[in-house]
């Protein structure tokens, strides 16, 4: 096992522990790369909180951790902006025009996931679009 | 004998004649090195002539230039026929290095990703991430957790936490 491997070992561990699918452990540059879907938000806290109890802060530089949460079509999510709503967009990106918004801890339906970081959304009130993941915790 | 006579008076008349056409094409490429050299768009072709024949080496801009090059040797007075070897320039390659375009691409969701965060500034280099300012620490797992869904090779966390 390397340093590495060695280092995050409890975090390795922990991915292998709670059904992480599609789980990819490998270095590359001396980075730790983590891939794979967790099953749920918890799992996936759970890694974060072991990452950053191995490496305060995330100081080190020597992990990209890319586990997100598994959705599929008609899963619900809440909107985990910090107070403010949640844009929704026709496309993804930022500059993309706003098509509606989604309000602070409103419960939104997840479409799909295009990519990592843009969810496509449905609100209660029919607004459909592109809304940041970063503000959305699938329920 | 009268047949060496005749022998030698092809000779000599070949001869003649031979020597006659030296300093005639030394003239004509001179004449063209002129004609070339006036015309902007022949930079880059030069020739070379050989009883009578125009043989066009180097490199030009594009097509045009190429039987612009051709045609204005061709006018010059002594020039029986032109061989045009010339070669145009091919268009500047395209780059298309995948760590640039990755870079791109890392960029815009590094820019999505810290629209929220107006003190921290990130850079993409190499597909690595640097991050300087600062941040709010219930604020960082959320902005390290997105980037590191854009799968960049490395981030550099140099951020103040408030």
């Amino acid at each position: 096992m390397s340093a590495l491997q060695d280092k995050y070992k409890e975090l390795i561990d922990t991915a292998n522990a709670s059904g992480i699918s599609n789980l990819q452990v490998s270095e590359q540059g001396n980075v730790l790369h983590i891939d794979g879907e967790a099953p749920t938000g918890e799992a996936k806290d759970k890694l974060w909180e072991i990452y950053n109890k191995i490496d305060p802060d995330y100081r080190a530089g020597d992990v990209i951790m890319n586990v997100n949460v598994a959705a599929g079509s008609g899963t619900k999510a809440k909107v985990t902006t910090d107070s403010t709503n949640l844009n929704i967009r026709k496309g993804p990106g930022t500059d993309q025009p706003i098509v509606g918004k989604a309000a602070h801890d409103a419960i939104v339906t997840l479409l799909s996931k295009p990519n990592d970081q843009w969810w496509l959304i449905k609100t209660d009130d029919g607004a459909e679009g592109y809304a940041y993941a970063q503000y959305l915790s699938p329920q | 004998m009268k047949l060496t006579k005749i022998f030698l008076a092809v000779f000599l008349s070949s001869a003649i004649l031979f020597f006659s056409c030296k300093p005639k094409d030394a003239d004509v490429q001179t004449k063209i090195t002129q004609q070339f050299a006036a015309k902007p768009d022949c930079a880059g072709a030069s020739a070379t002539v050989t009883d009578g024949v125009a043989t066009l080496t180097g490199e030009v801009k594009d097509d045009a230039c190429k039987n612009l090059a051709e045609s204005t040797a061709k006018d010059v007075k002594g020039v029986k026929s032109v061989v045009n070897n010339l070669t145009t320039t091919p268009p500047p390659a395209v780059v298309t290095a995948p760590a640039v375009s990755s870079d791109n691409a890392l960029t815009q969701g590094v820019t999505d990703a810290t629209k929220d965060f107006p003190d921290v500034t990130a850079t993409v280099n190499n597909g690595e991430v640097t991050l300087t300012g600062s941040i709010k620490r219930a604020d960082l797992t959320k902005l390290i957790q997105t980037l590191n869904t854009l799968k960049p090779t490395k981030i550099n966390n140099q951020l103040t936490i408030k």
